[in-house]
């Protein structure tokens, strides 16, 4: 099928809605993962990138952007990149802003330099910054444990 | 193929090698790690192992243009066909065995992948800085725990001192360069193996000092890896892994 009836931005525009399926108040742009679009003569090839290589949710977003772009009648590939790396820089303030209503603490450095980035997370909960890493890892690759020493909330940290 | 592409493709694959045996190692603490924790840390690496090992399968069935995938890689070769150290088929044993093999390959694989970066083949260098980042998790990780366990009580430190003692041998290896890493280091799209021990030893006894414990002396190494020659841990650990595609070929969810 040939879409000619839709530009890369409108394209663009469509993917923006589909949401992060781990933490779905974000949606894959936000978070940084969709990386370009690109017009081909069959339809489109969408370039995302994983947060961590083993990211689980990879497979659950390419069905969702091939379902999504497929209901308007655009035929799709997606193509997994690498390269520039995903760091938590990706993120855009709105997202970061979405997550910690949502009770996730975001990154506040770059994921590059762990101990500087672990030194001062503040609670999503009470916003205090008196607050304990219980665990490096996560209920998934891209979280770590946090509690609160103020509010004794456990929350969790966007790595 | 060509020949730097045959070279890359062996390449490609030990490091895929490496990744998915370790992987399926820690795999096996799931349900069983000393607490809640502890266990979902040991998985949340052994996931992040996989998708690496899924990116360099699939660069390698790529390089081999024989129409193989990622999948009939891991899957369908047999024992001597992998190419892993040694070193990351040992068995989990106690946790603080657990621990030192993740302190030894992490440490490694940070100065590995911090060398890789920097590799004239896009991929290897977009792979390995994407690598990079979760490798340096990994080490923390394992510092943490060998320094607690190590300056912890009488027994938590006589448990890590010997998982140290017993691994030290399967160390060596990892230092190695065949005709493979050789001819990829001097193009300038692999790395120079032997240049990292010193960096390697001296990370490692700063860690272990930290920790009150002893850097091992013994000189003797084994190896084999390379050569696809392995310990008797490797086939079982394939009997279990490949089991279902070995039964049910191209079986499907």
């Amino acid at each position: 099928m040939v879409s000619t009836t839709y530009t890369r931005e409108e394209i663009l525009q469509l993917l923006s809605q589909i949401a992060d399926p781990e933490i779905p108040v974000v949606t894959i742009q936000e978070i940084g993962m969709l990386q370009d679009v690109r017009m081909t003569e069959s339809g489109c090839e969408v370039i995302i990138t994983p947060t961590y290589t083993g990211c689980p949710a990879m497979g659950i977003i390419e069905a969702d952007i091939k379902s999504l772009l497929d209901k308007h009648g655009i035929n799709a590939t997606v193509k997994l990149v690498y390269q520039p790396a995903w760091t938590t820089d990706n993120i855009t303030d709105i997202a970061k802003e979405k997550m910690k209503k949502y009770g996730i603490a975001p990154p506040v450095h770059s994921g590059c330099d762990v101990a500087k980035a672990e030194a001062h997370i503040a609670c999503p909960q009470c916003g205090s910054s008196s607050t304990e890493q219980i665990s490096r890892f996560g209920s998934t690759a891209c979280k770590a444990l946090y509690k609160c020493n103020e509010c004794k909330e456990p929350f969790e940290y966007f790595k | 193929m060509a020949d730097t592409n045959q070279l890359k493709y062996i390449y490609s694959l030990r490091l895929a090698d490496n990744a998915w045996i370790l992987s399926h190692r820690l795999s096996e603490w799931c349900s069983n790690g000393p607490f809640l924790e502890e266990d979902l840390a040991l998985t949340n690496i052994a996931l992040d192992l996989i998708g690496r090992a899924q990116a360099f399968y699939n660069y390698a069935a790529e390089l081999e243009s024989k129409g193989r995938t990622a999948d009939d890689l891991a899957y369908r070769r047999n024992e001597r066909q992998y190419y892993n150290n040694l070193l990351v088929e040992m068995p989990n044993g106690n946790f603080a065995d657990t621990i030192a093999r993740q302190l030894y390959t992490s440490v490694y694989e940070y100065y590995f992948f911090m060398s890789l970066q920097n590799s004239k083949d896009e991929t290897f260098a977009a792979l390995a800085a994407k690598t990079l980042k979760e490798v340096k998790y990994h080490m923390v990780h394992a510092a943490d725990w060998v320094v607690r366990l190590g300056d912890g009580t009488k027994e938590s430190h006589e448990k890590m001192q010997q998982a140290i003692d017993n691994l030290w041998m399967y160390t060596g290896e990892l230092f190695e360069a065949d005709k493979t890493d050789t001819a990829l280091a001097e193009q300038g799209l692999g790395v120079d193996n032997p240049s990292l021990h010193s960096l390697w030893e001296a990370h490692i006894h700063n860690v272990l000092e930290e920790a009150k414990l002893n850097t091992p002396s013994a000189e003797y190494m084994q190896t084999g890896g390379r050569q696809g020659i392995h310990t008797e841990h490797l086939g079982h650990m394939l009997g279990e892994m490949q089991y279902l595609q070995r039964a049910y070929p191209d079986a499907k969810w």
